[in-house]
C-alpha cells in the first residue's frame, strides 16, 4: 500500500519538477497548436517521463529490498536485527512474583548465529537467551530454566510490566510478543517495511544470479541453452505455421471451395487459446521438442491463415482491374498485385503470431520441459529461488520485446507502403 | 473494321432482395478511331456500368461490344483503364508502375525503356521516377496512371472520372494534359466526368445519359477539344457557344436530378 502511495507521489512530484525545471524550448509545429487536449497527434511520449518511470521502479525495488545499489538513506525501514530484550513477570504457587529479562538475538536467516550469553540474575525466575531469524517468529520457553516450572504453576502474567494472558500480545520496540493458548511466549521481531528476499530479492541478487547462471548454467544447461531452446521452438513453430498458414489463407481468399471448406475449421480454431491445447499435445506428442513445435505451429497457423486471407480480401478491386487491363495474367496478378498487397496484413499477423508463440512456449515449458526459459523459472520457483524467477521473467520480457522490435524493423524495411494506399 | 461499336447494350442487376436495377437499356454507339468522347449524366445513370462493360469487367445481359472487328469478352491490354484513384501499385516506384504493362508482356527494358522515359517526361515526372507512388500528390498520381496506361499502348483508353478527386487548379492542368496526350497519341478515348465544363472541354463528342433505365439522352459534336489542343483552356471557355452549351446541359441534368428526387419522394 505504502508503495503505491509513494509511486503516485513520485509520479506527481516528478511531473511538476520536470515541468518547471525543464524549459522545453521546442519550436516545432506541435508546440504552436493551441488545441492539444483531444488531439491525439499532439500527444507524444515524454522521454523524460519514461526515464524517470524506469528509474522509479528500480528505486522502489531497491529501497524496499534494502539493496546495496540504493543509498542507505533511501532504504525503507528494514527488519530489526540485533539483540532484543524484554522482561517478563512470572507467578508460581507459594512464592512472590518475580521478574527476569529475556535477550533474543535476531539474525539474518542464512547466517551463523550464537545464543547470547546472559547472567542468570537473581530471584527464582532466571534470565533467558534465544535466537530468532529476521522476518520469522519463535516460541521462547522462558520457564524452562526457572526454579519453579509449569508443574509448580509457573505462569507469565506480564511482559515489560504490561499484563498478558493467553491469546493476547504486547508490543515492544523490538517487535510483538504474543502468548500461545498454552501460555508460551512467542516473539515476532519487527519486520519493517522491506520485503523478505524470499518474496522479492534485491536487484543486485538478481544480477549476480544472472552472472552465475550465465557462466555456470542451471539444471544441466547454460542460460543461453535455456533461452535458445525457447527461441528455437518459437522460430521453427512459427516458420511451419507461416509456411502452411499463408498459402492456406491465400487459397481461402481466392477460391470459394477452399473458403467454404476451411472456414469452419479456422473459425473454430481461432478462438481456442493455444494454451488449451497443451494437455492434448502432451498426450499426443509427449513433452519433447515435437510436442512444443506442434503446439507453436498450431498457434501460428490460424493467425497467419487469417492474416493472409484478410490480405487477399483487402486488395482494392481497382488494382486488380487495372492489372488485367494492362494485360497481366492470373499468375502475374497473384505475383505482382495480390501478394505484395497482402504483405502488410501478413506482417501484422506475423507480429501477433510471434507474440502469441513466445507466450505459448513459455507456458508450455512451465507445464513440462527439460530445457527452456519457462522450465527454468518453474523449477526455480519450486525451490523458492525467487531471484531466478525474477531474472527469468525479465529475460522473457526483454526477448519478447526484442522480437517485436525486430519484426517492426523488418516491416518498415520490407513493406514501406503499409497504410499508405 | 476498326473503331469501337457498342451494340444494343442492356444491363440488369438482379439484387438479392428480389428486385432488379436496369442500369443500361438498349445503348448503341459507334466511336471512330482517334475520337475523344466525354460522358455526362446524373449519379446512377449507368456511366460506370457502361465503361466496365467496354473494359470487359462486366458481361452485359444483352448486346455486345465490338472492337476492331472482334467481340469484347474480358479485360485486355487493347483497352486501357484510368481510374479515379487507388489503382496504382504502392509497392512499385513510379517507373515500375509506368512500365508494368510492357513488363507483364515479357518485354525487356531495351524495348520499353525509351518510351516509358519519354512518357514520364511528357507527364512531367522525369524527376520522380524513383519515388514511391505514395509520396506523390494526387495530381502526380493521376499523371502516373495516365502514363502507365499509355505505356501499354492500348487502342482505346477508358477513363472513369480520372480527375474527380483533384482540386480545381490541378484539374485544369490535367485537362490540358489529357488533350495534349490525345492529340499526340491519337488514341480513342472515352472519359466519364461529373463536371459539365470538363465534358465540354474534353469531348469532341459529348454524350448525356439519363437514368432509370440508363440510356443515351442526347449527343453533341463540339469544337472545343480541337480548340483546346492549341489554346489556353480558359480562352476556350470564353467561346460564346461554350457558355450556351453549358447552360443547356446543366439545365438538362438539373431536370433529371429533379425528376429523380421527385420520384424518390413519391415512393417514400
Ligand atoms: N454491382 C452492382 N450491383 C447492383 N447494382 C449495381 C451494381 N453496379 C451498379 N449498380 C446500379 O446500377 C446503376 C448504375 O450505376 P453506375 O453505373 O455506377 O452509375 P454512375 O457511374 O453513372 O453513377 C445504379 O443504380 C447502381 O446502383
Ligand atoms: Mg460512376
Amino acid at each position: 500500500m505504502i508503495v503505491f502511495v509513494l509511486y503516485a507521489a513520485i509520479f506527481v512530484a516528478s511531473f511538476f519538477i520536470v515541468k518547471f525545471v525543464v524549459q522545453t524550448a521546442s519550436t516545432d509545429y506541435t508546440s504552436l497548436k493551441t488545441v492539444t487536449f483531444g488531439d491525439e497527434s499532439a500527444v507524444t511520449p515524454n522521454r523524460i517521463a519514461s526515464v524517470i518511470s524506469v528509474l522509479t521502479i528500480f528505486l522502489l525495488w531497491g529501497a524496499f529490498t534494502g539493496s546495496s545499489m540504493v543509498p542507505g538513506f533511501l532504504h525503507a525501514p528494514g527488519p530489526f536485527k540485533g539483540d532484543a530484550t524484554f522482561t517478563y513477570t512470572a507467578e508460581a504457587e507459594g512464592v512472590d512474583p518475580d521478574d527476569a529479562t529475556v535477550t533474543v538475538r535476531v539474525f539474518e536467516v542464512g547466517t551463523e548465529v550464537d545464543v547470547p550469553v546472559v547472567e542468570p540474575g537473581d530471584g527464582w525466575a532466571l534470565n533467558d537467551a534465544d535466537t530468532v531469524g529476521a522476518w520469522r517468529s519463535g516460541l521462547i520457553r522462558v520457564d524452562k530454566n526457572d526454579a519453579f516450572g509449569r508443574s509448580e504453576g509457573h505462569k507469565i502474567v506480564a511482559v515489560n510490566g504490561q499484563p498478558i494472558a493467553p491469546g493476547q500480545s504486547v508490543q515492544t520496540e523490538f517487535g510483538r510478543i504474543g502468548m500461545s493458548p498454552k501460555g508460551t511466549l512467542n516473539f515476532e521481531p519487527a519486520k519493517g517495511w522491506q520485503m523478505e528476499p524470499i518474496w522479492l530479492p534485491p536487484p543486485e541478487a538478481v544480477i549476480s544470479r544472472l552472472g552465475e547462471i550465465a557462466s555456470d548454467g542451471y539444471r544441466d544447461s547454460t542460460l543461453w541453452e535455456h533461452l535458445g531452446y525457447s527461441l528455437f521452438r518459437v522460430i521453427v513453430g512459427f516458420f511451419f505455421g507461416a509456411l502452411v498458414g499463408i498459402p492456406l489463407g491465400y487459397a481461402m481468399g481466392l477460391s470459394n471451395w477452399f473458403r467454404g471448406w476451411f472456414d469452419p475449421i479456422v473459425e473454430f480454431m481461432r478462438p481456442v487459446p493455444p494454451l488449451a491445447l497443451i494437455p492434448l499435445v502432451i498426450i499426443w506428442a509427449g513433452i519433447g521438442e515435437t510436442g512444443k513445435i506442434i503446439l507453436l505451429f498450431l498457434a501460428a497457423l490460424w493467425i497467419m491463415a487469417i492474416a493472409a486471407r484478410a490480405g487477399v480480401s483487402g486488395v482494392n478491386i481497382t488494382k486488380v482491374h487495372a492489372a488485367y487491363s494492362l494485360g497481366a495474367s492470373k499468375f502475374q496478378i497473384m505475383r505482382h498485385v495480390i501478394v505484395p498487397n497482402s504483405l502488410p496484413e501478413i506482417f501484422t499477423g506475423a507480429r501477433v503470431a510471434m507474440g502469441v508463440c513466445w507466450g505459448t512456449v513459455v507456458a508450455a515449458e512451465l507445464v513440462a520441459a527439460e530445457k527452456g526459459a519457462g522450465m527454468m523459472i518453474m523449477v526455480a520457483s519450486k525451490f523458492q529461488l525467487t531471484d531466478i524467477v525474477i531474472m527469468g521473467i525479465i529475460l522473457i520480457g526483454i526477448i519478447g520485446f526484442g522480437i517485436d522490435i525486430l519484426m517492426r524493423i523488418a516491416e518498415k524495411r520490407l513493406v514501406p507502403w503499409k497504410g499508405r494506399s | 473494321m476498326s473503331g469501337l461499336s457498342i451494340e444494343n447494350l442492356s444491363m440488369r442487376f438482379d439484387l438479392p432482395n428480389g428486385t432488379s436495377v436496369q442500369a443500361l437499356k438498349d445503348v448503341s454507339l459507334d466511336i471512330a478511331e482517334g475520337e475523344i468522347m466525354s460522358v455526362l449524366g446524373p449519379s446512377g445513370c449507368g456511366k460506370t456500368t457502361l465503361l466496365n462493360i467496354v473494359a470487359g469487367f462486366l458481361a452485359p445481359t444483352e448486346g455486345q461490344v465490338v472492337l476492331n472487328g472482334h467481340r469484347v469478352t474480358g479485360p485486355d491490354a487493347e483497352r486501357g483503364m484510368v481510374f479515379q484513384q487507388g489503382a496504382l501499385f504502392e509497392w512499385m516506384d513510379v517507373r515500375s508502375n509506368v512500365s508494368f504493362g510492357p513488363r507483364m508482356a515479357g518485354k525487356s527494358e531495351a524495348q520499353w525503356g525509351q518510351n516509358v522515359d519519354h512518357l514520364l517526361d511528357v507527364v512531367g515526372l522525369r524527376d520522380f521516377k524513383e519515388k514511391a507512388v505514395f509520396e506523390l500528390s494526387g495530381g502526380m498520381q493521376q499523371r502516373v496512371a495516365l502514363a502507365r496506361c499509355l505505356a501499354n499502348e492500348p487502342d482505346v483508353i477508358l477513363m472513369d472520372e480520372p480527375l474527380g478527386a483533384l482540386d480545381a487548379l490541378t484539374r485544369e492542368k490535367m485537362q490540358s494534359l489529357v488533350l495534349k496526350l490525345w492529340k499526340e497519341t491519337g488514341k480513342t478515348i472515352i472519359l466519364i466526368t461529373h463536371s459539365v465544363e470538363e465534358a465540354l472541354l474534353l469531348g469532341e463528342r459529348l454524350l448525356v445519359m439519363a437514368p432509370r433505365p440508363g440510356r443515351i439522352h442526347k449527343e453533341y459534336h463540339l469544337p472545343f477539344a480541337d480548340l483546346g489542343v492549341n489554346a489556353d483552356l480558359r480562352e476556350v471557355k470564353k467561346h460564346p457557344e461554350f457558355a450556351e452549351r453549358r447552360e443547356e446541359i446543366l439545365g438538362m441534368i438539373w431536370d433529371m436530378e429533379e425528376e429523380i428526387m421527385g420520384r424518390a419522394e413519391a415512393t417514400s
